[in-house]
Formats: structure tokens, C-alpha cells, sequence
């Protein structure tokens, strides 16, 4: 059989086709574990013969699928895109502008760091799925990475090639025992472990049979994971380095991620303070970036807020997080009728850089929108709110995001309205190119 | 800003003029028509139907209850008419403002360099009372600007207007 003529430009790394070999595997694993005695009878049932024949026809059709799949599969990087071709039956091109190229991620999952493989995820403005190269050498994918944000850049494309990656100079490296302390200081971390070891018990008590425990202790104990062991996993050893295509973040333990923020992407700073980390002048520090960046957003798990100031500078230039909280307003006293008792945390201000707004009392989260950033500014106000003349103000951003700043006087709210209108424009005048290095 | 006009100041005028200088517009009178004649044709017949069929059934004291859907008609009818005349736009030199509601009262600022696409739709019942819709579209999702209601002519006239101002004050994210 003549094999279908391959598309032009690059191919990917050959051990690419194997990684599908896993899915069938996981589904007869899940099939084994979930009912073991049928799957033994199953096993025992069958005679040599019908296993080999399966194997036999199974194997090989595995096999051509997946390597031809990866024959079909193609990247191709010209002067103002990357393309990407894929599928055997259907096809797809994506042609990825480089221009609207928000990050480009090189993750490194567990079992590809030991085959020495990586993938590269690309964030494209306006798509809500993001684009994967997989698999790639690793020397490869941080090449091409570099070539791509070089280009995205608007350096000289004869050059791209050869510049190789950007040189970087790290910024911070949080700690691993810090990182320890901080998650064992937070609410959600014990509360999850509090309600995975409370709940199958009182299951199990009222049931009489640990089964349903066991039901209702499995997803309590994914919570568990979330919260602790794994963002502990995830967050290991974060280094924040600055270079010419953006802010690297670097993390992991098992699987190492890689990611760049391309400076002048990010619409939105949150700086969470929980209750037990505000006696140490912790904060963690999230993005909003416009298109998803980086998943989940966080720039800084933990840090010392003068550390976090330090970084916030690079991200975001003039912008001062200090001056912002000096710059807030508590919300009249009359709010307490909309809001009881937790009125007290909102609060808000706004800076020659930024429109910032405080909510939130035990965990507190300061959200800082620059006005260059601010995509439209919105008014709203309830029956209730009137009655007490008291509005909302809602800020949108570029990464699908509002923030508001709730509970204003009204009169005030109406002047910040107006006020911020201005501010926006104003400031995006001053704003850089979207090409940062022309 | 100050207080935007109040609601009185509908589609009668061509465009009022505030205190601060802004030109505030109302939308069409259809767009009341419209929506006092789908409500009339929902709760009407409703009316009528539930007033014969408990009359005739259950005597005519229960189909007093009639009275019921009609006192929700007659209180729908001036619903729509202060919500009709609370929608307002005004576009100034920079920015479209939109304001709208009675009990929940919105006013969104959108300045023209953060539109990425200007929408004109006009759905069959809408063509039938000659109105047309603006949807702006900025990067925010969550940005909700529209404004129900228009003349296709002031409709067409607004997008053109936005778009060629969109262009000349673009700004990227």
C-alpha cells in the first residue's frame, strides 16, 4: 500500500503514535478494576486461541493508526504563521497568526520527561481551545518556542531562527518550605481533609456498609488532592524569570510546566490574601490573561508581599499595589443593609495606573485592572440598592473578566462611571504596541 | 455625568440635550408596539379563555379569576412603556453610553476604540415593526451592549458611524 503523501513542513517526534496506545489500555484497566471478578472470569474464559486473534488483528490496526496519524501530522512555521495539519480522515489545518499568539506554553509531563519529549501549548486570541504540538523533542519544542515568540515579537524573521531562546534572568524562586507553610496555613487545604475523613465516616455509620463511604469518599479525597498534595505538586520549586518575550514561570515537581507571559497581555492582577497568611505579609499573586495564558493564572503561589510588588513592577510597569490599598475606600455604612457583615471588606480606588477593587473579608483579593486594559464600564443597581442609594460598578477586560466595585454611593458611582471612561482612553493612548520589540 | 435624563425624554424628540451636553436618544415607538402587542396576544386570549371555561364549568364567581391575568395585562402594559422609555443612548465624542431599566437600572460606557464589531439584526416580527438591533462586541465577553429598537436607518447609520469611529480610535487588547 502506498502511503498517502505527507504534508509539507515538519513532522513531529516518532514517539508520538504510542501515547495513543494508552487509552485503551487505561479503558480495560478501569473495566478491570471497577468489576475484578467478572474481569477474571472474562480472562478465564477465553482460550488462547481468541486472544492471540485478537491481538493479532487488534495490534496491527493500533499500530497503522497511529502512525499514520502522526504521518499525517505536520507543522510549518512561514513568516507570519504556524501551521498546523493534522487528521487522516478529516482534515485540519490551523493557520495560527503569530501576531495573535498570547503564550506559548512547553509542558513536560511525567512520562515524557523520561522519553525526553515535550509538548507545546499555543494560546491564540479569540480561541477557547488551545492548540497543541505533541510530541516534540524537547530541545525542539524550546527552540521552536523561542522562534515563535521571537517572530511574535516582530523580530527580523531571518534572524528568528537563530537567536534560540531569549536569555532570562530569574526573578524569584519560592521556596519550598515556604510553599509547605503556606498551603498548610490555608482554610481550604484543612477544611477538605476535615470533610474527607468526616463525611465517609458518617456515611459509613448510617449506612452500616462501606461501600457508599467509599462513594462519597473518593471525590472528597480528589478535593483533598486538589487543594493539598497536588497544588503542592504543581507549585514546586515556581521560579518567576524575566526576559525580553515575557515572564517565565517555571513549576512542578512530576510534570514541569513552562510558560511565558508575553508582557502587555495581562489585563487583570489578583493579590489573594488568606486570613492566616496576612500575619506573615504573605500574598498570592494571579494574572488574567487575555485568551486564558497561563492555566489557572497564578503568577506567584506564595511570596512576601514586597517580593510580589517587585514582580508585579516587571508585569505591569507603574503599577504600585501599595499605592492602590492607600488609595481605597470602604463602602458607606449604609451597605450593611445589602451585604450584612461582610460589607466590610469591599472597598475601592483607583490610582494614576490602575482601577482597583477589594472584596472579601477572611480572604482577602485585591483585583487591579490597568485603564488601558478596560474594554467597557458598566453601572448597575438593584431595587434594593436604590432604596439605599447605594450602585455597582463593573469593569470589563480583555480576558473575559469583570470586576466591580460594589456597593458605591450612587452619586460617587456616577462619577466613577465617567471618570473611568476617560481614564481608559486616556490611558490607552499611552499604551505600548502590541509588538513589543519593534 | 450627572443624572441621565429622565424617562420622559423618549423617542418623541429626535435627541435631548443635558446639562453636561449629551445628546441622549430614546428608541422607537415600535419597539413599545411590539412588545405590548406580544404581550396583549399572550395574556388576552388568556384572559378570555380562562374567564369562559371556569364560567362555564365552575359558575361565575370563580371566573372572576379571570381577573387575574387581566390585572397582570394592565400592569404588564405600563411595565413595558416605562421600561421602553427608560432605554436611552447618547454617542459622544468618545464613548457610546447606553442606559436602560426602571428597577434594575444599567448604564454601560463603551468607548469606540474597544469595539471589535458592530451587529445589526432584525428578527421577522422586528421587520414587521420596522426596528432593528445594535449588538456591540468589545474583547469582554461580559460587556452587554445592545440596543433593542432602532429604525433600520438609525440602526445602519449607527453602525456606520461606529464602525468608521471604531477604526480611527482602535486599540488593541
Amino acid at each position: 500500500m502506498a502511503l498517502p503523501k505527507r504534508p509539507e513542513g515538519k513532522r513531529l517526534h516518532p514517539v508520538t503514535p504510542w501515547r495513543r496506545a494508552w487509552a485503551p489500555l487505561a479503558a480495560l484497566f478501569a473495566f478491570a478494576a471497577q468489576d475484578p471478578e467478572r474481569a477474571r472470569q472474562g480472562v478465564e474464559n477465553l482460550s488462547v486461541t481468541w486472544l492471540l486473534a485478537g491481538v493479532a488483528v487488534l495490534l496491527p490496526v493500533a499500530a497503522a493508526y497511529g502512525f499514520l496519524s502522526w504521518w499525517m501530522t505536520s507543522y510549518l512555521v512561514t513568516d507570519t504563521e504556524l501551521r498546523i495539519r493534522t487528521g487522516l480522515l478529516f482534515r485540519r489545518v490551523a493557520h495560527i497568526r503569530l501576531d495573535r499568539l498570547q503564550a506559548i506554553d512547553v509542558s513536560r509531563p511525567l512520562l515524557a520527561r523520561i522519553v525526553g519529549v515535550a509538548k507545546l501549548k499555543l494560546d491564540v486570541v479569540g480561541t477557547d481551545k488551545k492548540d497543541e504540538l505533541a510530541f516534540l523533542a524537547e530541545r525542539e519544542a524550546v527552540a521552536l518556542r523561542a522562534e515563535l515568540l521571537a517572530r511574535a515579537a516582530g523580530m527580523a524573521p531571518e534572524a528568528a531562527p537563530e537567536v534560540g531562546e531569549a536569555p532570562a534572568h530569574e526573578l524569584v524562586r519560592v521556596d519550598t518550605r515556604m510553599l509547605l507553610v503556606s498551603l498548610l496555613l490555608l482554610g481550604t487545604t484543612w477544611s477538605a481533609l476535615i470533610a474527607a475523613a468526616v463525611f465517609p465516616a458518617l456515611v459509613w455509620w448510617a449506612s452500616g456498609s462501606p461501600w457508599p463511604a467509599l462513594a462519597v469518599a473518593v471525590p472528597l479525597l480528589g478535593g483533598v488532592w486538589q487543594s493539598g498534595l497536588g497544588r503542592f505538586l504543581t507549585e514546586f520549586d515556581w521560579a518567576v524569570a524575566e526576559s525580553p518575550d515575557g515572564l517565565r514561570l517555571d513549576h512542578g515537581l512530576l510534570d514541569r510546566a513552562h510558560a511565558t507571559v508575553p508582557p502587555g497581555r495581562v489585563q487583570a492582577v489578583r493579590i489573594v490574601e488568606p486570613w492566616l497568611w496576612r500575619r506573615r505579609g504573605w500574598v498570592r499573586v494571579e494574572l488574567d490573561v487575555a485568551a486564558g495564558g497561563n492555566e489557572g493564572g497564578v503568577l506567584l503561589p506564595v511570596a512576601e508581599r514586597e517580593v510580589a510588588r517587585g514582580v508585579l513592577g516587571r508585569v505591569l510597569p507603574g503599577v504600585d499595589p501599595d499605592e492602590a490599598v492607600a488609595a481605597l475606600t470602604p463602602v458607606p455604612r449604609r451597605a450593611r443593609w445589602v451585604v450584612p457583615l461582610w460589607w466590610r471588606g469591599y472597598g475601592h480606588g483607583v490610582t494614576e495606573t490602575v482601577f482597583a477593587s477589594r472584596r472579601g473579608l477572611v480572604c482577602r483579593r485585591l483585583t487591579l485592572v490597568p485603564h488601558a486594559k478596560v474594554q467597557s464600564v458598566r453601572l448597575s443597581q438593584g431595587p434594593w440598592e436604590r432604596f439605599h442609594g447605594l450602585a455597582n460598578v463593573h469593569v470589563d477586560h480583555g480576558a473575559n473578566g469583570t470586576v466591580a466595585a460594589r456597593l458605591r454611593d450612587a452619586a460617587e458611582a456616577r462619577v466613577v462611571v465617567a471618570a473611568q471612561a476617560e481614564r481608559s482612553r486616556t490611558g490607552r493612548r499611552e499604551a505600548r504596541p502590541e509588538r513589543w520589540l519593534t | 455625568m450627572s443624572q441621565p435624563a429622565g424617562g420622559e425624554t423618549g423617542a418623541q424628540s429626535p435627541g435631548t440635550v443635558t446639562a453636561t451636553g449629551e445628546r441622549w436618544r430614546g428608541v422607537e415607538r415600535g419597539l413599545l408596539r411590539m412588545r405590548r402587542t406580544l404581550l396583549a396576544a399572550t395574556l388576552g386570549p388568556l384572559t378570555v379563555a380562562l374567564g369562559l371555561v371556569l364560567g362555564a364549568t365552575a359558575g361565575p364567581a370563580w371566573a372572576a379569576l379571570a381577573a387575574v391575568p387581566l390585572a397582570a395585562l394592565v400592569w404588564g402594559l405600563r411595565a413595558i412603556a416605562r421600561n421602553w422609555a427608560s432605554w436611552r443612548y447618547a454617542e459622544r465624542d468618545d464613548d457610546l453610553l447606553i442606559a436602560r431599566g426602571v428597577i434594575w437600572r444599567g448604564l454601560t460606557v463603551v468607548p469606540y476604540g474597544r469595539m471589535q464589531l458592530v451587529e445589526v439584526t432584525s428578527g421577522p416580527l422586528e421587520r414587521h415593526f420596522g426596528l432593528a438591533r445594535v449588538q456591540l462586541h468589545t474583547a469582554a465577553a461580559t460587556t452587554d451592549a445592545h440596543i433593542p429598537g432602532l429604525a433600520p436607518e438609525e440602526a445602519e447609520r449607527l453602525r456606520h458611524r461606529l464602525t468608521e469611529l471604531g477604526e480611527a480610535r482602535s486599540a488593541g487588547l
